[in-house]
């Protein structure tokens, strides 16, 4: 095992529906600032996570423009998180579950992710120093 | 018009994303349309009346968020466009918040009085 850390993350769960997503990239996102190497394998509705075509949208309840609302779109939290490993010399590697984009017609891939099947969450799990299972309830 | 009650029961369900609790915004923009509706909190969505929560600091990478959910201002705002917030009295008890500092507005009901107060609804939505 080489000495930079590699951890594997499988994520369950579709954004805006609970915090289970939020917490998952928190996560993610403390391992590269630590400069680990992370996998994730989005399976399910966590397809939808790294979605690239979320839009922000206006409020009108909370009297706010888009600009203003700068709504979260999870896709960009993963953007955000792939951009800052690249920054500190790590990676994520970010597998959508080829089956399940299929079946929630969510085909279109972020830049830096790319479509995969559970044989990748395999060899992910084979080659980390620990596989974090997140899943729905 | 049918007066509804809405039921928050479930808490923080998306919030950092969403911006807000979505069944509270909901009744924002019913209201807006028109409803006559108000809203009881029960189970773990009691706490939405604790003063002073904040959820702002949310990060990844250089991406911050600048809009974080403010739920307790949502709620008051609803009280002053003339929602009746209700919550279980017994649920703040149970979870050790009943004596903490809460938002004013709200009335709270024991559990044994909430046949009453459905019975005032034309229609009771639970979420």
């Amino acid at each position: 095992m080489a000495d930079k850390k590699t951890l594997t993350f499988a994520l369950m769960d579709a954004p805006y529906e609970n915090a289970r997503t939020t917490t998952a990239l928190r996560l993610i996102d403390a391992a590269v600032r630590r400069g680990y190497n992370v996998n994730v394998f989005a399976y399910e509705g966590a397809v939808a996570v790294a979605s690239p075509t979320q839009k922000p949208h206006p409020n009108t309840v909370h009297g706010r423009d888009v600009a203003e609302e700068n709504h979260p779109n999870p896709k960009d939290w993963v953007a955000a998180v792939i951009a800052e490993a690249e920054r500190r010399g790590a990676k994520v590697d970010w597998v959508q579950c080829g089956l399940c984009v299929d079946e929630r017609g969510v085909t279109e891939l972020l830049p830096g992710t790319r479509r995969g099947t559970p044989g990748d969450f395999w060899t992910f799990a084979e080659q980390s120093d620990n596989t974090l299972v997140i899943p729905t309830r | 018009m049918a007066k509804v009650l809405n039921i928050v029961t479930s808490a923080y369900r998306g919030t950092l994303e969403e911006q807000d609790d979505t069944i509270i915004w909901l009744t924002h923009a019913m209201r807006g349309a028109g409803a006559e509706i108000d809203v009881l909190l029960q189970g773990s969505a009691v706490n939405y009346l604790v003063r002073g929560q904040d959820a702002s600091g949310l990060r990844f990478g250089a991406w911050e968020q600048t809009q974080p959910p403010r739920v307790d201002d949502d709620l008051a705002k609803l009280v002053q466009k003339g929602a009746k917030l209700y919550a279980v009295r017994e649920d703040l008890a149970e979870r050790g918040i009943a004596e903490a500092p809460l938002m004013d507005g709200y009335e709270a009901i024991g559990r044994r009085d909430l046949a009453r107060l459905l019975n005032g609804y034309e229609r009771v939505w639970q979420w």
